[in-house]
């Protein structure tokens, strides 16, 4: 590839560039849809739609299991005891401090709605185990306690929130 | 690929890489500097265009597979996903179906190519050998690769292909449960097919790697089809041949772009869109029209093991093609009695394929046992004769001389 002197710009030089160009940009439009395939297809996003789930059958103190996006979430009808017991926590003290509050929505604060998988790495918690009387993670000994907080063990954050409403008392839509 | 090579790298790291795995001297020797023929025309562009079609065909292959399901109740419904809810799913089932289809017309062209201007002669026997190699594990892999989708087409395809193996005598029936893993063609078959359909194509790149290579021992042929005699016969592959095979192939690209965003379902079968029935046969089975010729040939006769033998002889005779052909002279620019044979041959070929899709009754079986007796004839009885009888054109003294006249 020689050029007249390197002052002149020639025409080959032009064609190059320019070929060159147009062979990255078309390199490009032709990597997108081979990555872009692996994303979620539209029937994968259309099963993650929200879901609805019935809160009347679910008793004082019992805590139910539902999958939303294919992750387990944790339903709590927490009792007056344990509504009281995430209250008198000091939160300064807590690893990953969150009062009780801004993990119910207000007017329905028997309901713990959370994502089920340990934040350590990724197990799914035993309901009613543990010091704390949350959930205990068999994997690695974390601890969360009755508002899904972690109380001990090697779990850096809470039980993550899903999104979700109250369609009505007795029922939530979550997502 | 032996002496010294003209690669001299200017970077320190490519120095340094050069000395313990010298592959920048094997790309800059095969690609770059490498000696071609200054005379190619287009026609020589198809190699490189199969190596492309052949890494297209891999690649959305592979990221195919990542959606497909093989077993006979998800099959089909697994290709459908792809096509409405996978992103560009529908992108990637169009490219590698009609991608098939290219590589295909590629490969004909390819070939003719070779039997017009004798690339198959001294010292190109082995290189003609291994891409009749190819071309038969290009046709395995597209006919499994077409079993896959289990529509009708499909599995009739499938039924009808591994029933020839019945014709053998004796040991046909055992061979055929065999292939079919079952007593008919079913799960054990599709999965199967699955298998090999993803393994063949890289087998087929390991055999493409050793054509390129006995091709870098003998050269390239070209169009006057004697060899080059001093360098001004030759030019640097790049860019001279880099430059004009990558205008062909966007050339081409764009005959592959017009059937994949234009006319998807042109070259396919509509009742490849009904899932597979394994109690009803589709009125007409037909297999892709580029296997059309040979299904013709062996509908042509009434026979049914001579039928299969014809089948596979009909491929099997382009191997022998370099001593059945007794000429002396490569090119076809000089023989004009085999000029005439050979565009009848393909004249032949394209009828044959025709007749293919026709039902095998009156006429149509009549013309197709003409075509048959016109395709062997000209391997077994026109080639060695002309070799003998033809009186063919005085030859140019070189490559120059053929391109630039007297002068050169």
């Amino acid at each position: 590839m020689t050029t007249v002197s390197s002052a002149e710009h020639t025409r080959r030089d032009f064609l190059y560039i320019a070929t060159g160009a147009v062979g990255a940009v078309g390199a490009a439009a032709a990597l997108l849809p081979l990555v872009a395939q692996m994303n979620p297809d539209a029937s994968t996003i259309a099963a993650g739609a929200p879901v609805e789930i019935d809160l009347a059958p679910v008793a004082d103190g019992q805590i139910i299991k539902v999958f939303w996006r294919s992750k387990p979430i944790f339903i709590f009808h927490r009792s007056a005891k344990e509504i009281e017991e995430a209250r008198k926590v000091d939160v300064a003290s807590l690893p990953d401090p969150e009062p009780d509050s801004a993990r119910v929505q207000p007017g329905h604060d028997q309901w713990l709605v959370v994502i089920g998988i340990c934040t350590h790495l990724g197990c799914i918690p035993i309901a009613h185990q543990g010091e704390y009387d949350g959930w205990f993670c068999p994997c690695h000994g974390s601890q969360y306690d009755t508002a899904g907080r972690i109380r001990k063990g090697p779990a850096p954050k809470n039980l993550p929130l899903p999104p979700y409403q109250f369609v009505s008392d007795t029922k939530i839509r979550i997502g | 690929m032996s002496g010294h090579s003209s690669y001299q790298p200017q970077s320190k790291v490519l120095q340094w890489l050069e000395k313990r795995l010298p592959i920048g001297g094997l790309i800059h020797s095969s690609f770059v500097a490498y000696p071609t023929p200054r005379n190619l025309n287009y026609w020589w562009t198809f190699g490189g265009i199969l190596s492309f079609m052949l890494g297209v065909q891999i690649i959305t292959g592979i990221v195919l597979s990542m959606h497909y399901t093989p077993h006979v109740d998800f099959a089909f419904k697994s290709v459908e996903t792809i096509m409405r809810d996978v992103n560009f799913g529908w992108l990637l089932r169009y490219l590698h179906a009609n991608g098939a289809a290219m590589f295909f017309l590629a490969v004909y062209i390819h070939m003719f190519r070779g039997m017009y201007y004798g690339s198959y002669k001294e010292p190109r026997e082995v290189l003609w050998i291994l891409g009749v190699i190819i071309y038969l594990l290009m046709m395995a892999t597209g006919f499994m690769g077409y079993v896959l989708v289990w529509g009708q087409m499909s599995f009739w395809a499938a039924t009808v292909i591994t029933n020839l193996f019945s014709a053998i005598p004796g040991v046909g029936e055992p061979i055929v449960s065999w292939l079919w893993g079952g007593y008919a063609v079913g799960n054990p078959t599709l999965n199967r097919f699955y298998s090999l359909h993803y393994l063949l194509p890289f087998v087929i790149a390991g055999v493409v790697i050793l054509h390129v290579w006995a091709l870098h021992v003998s050269g390239q042929n070209n169009p006057a089809g004697i060899e080059p005699k001093s360098d001004q016969d030759t030019v640097p592959f790049t860019p001279y041949a880099t430059v004009k095979d990558g205008f062909f192939m966007a050339c081409f690209c764009i005959l592959f772009a017009w059937f994949v965003f234009y006319i998807p379902n042109f070259l396919g079968h509509a009742d490849n869109y009904i899932p597979a029935n394994p109690a009803v046969t589709p009125t007409h089975i037909v297999p892709e029209w580029y296997y059309l010729p040979f299904y013709a040939i062996l509908r042509a006769i009434p026979d049914k093991l001579i039928g299969v033998l014809a089948l596979g002889g009909s491929i099997v005779i382009l191997a022998f093609l370099p001593w059945l052909d007794t000429s002396p002279v490569k090119s076809a620019r000089y023989r004009p009695i085999y000029r005439q044979f050979f565009w009848l041959f393909v004249i032949v070929c394209v009828a044959l394929g025709w007749l293919g899709t026709k039902p095998p009754e009156g006429i149509y079986v009549i013309l197709s046992r003409i075509f048959t007796i016109y395709y062997f004839a000209f391997f077994l009885i026109i080639l060695p004769l002309l070799g003998i009888f033809e009186k063919t054109k005085p030859l140019p003294n070189s490559i120059s001389e053929s391109v630039l006249g007297a002068k050169a």
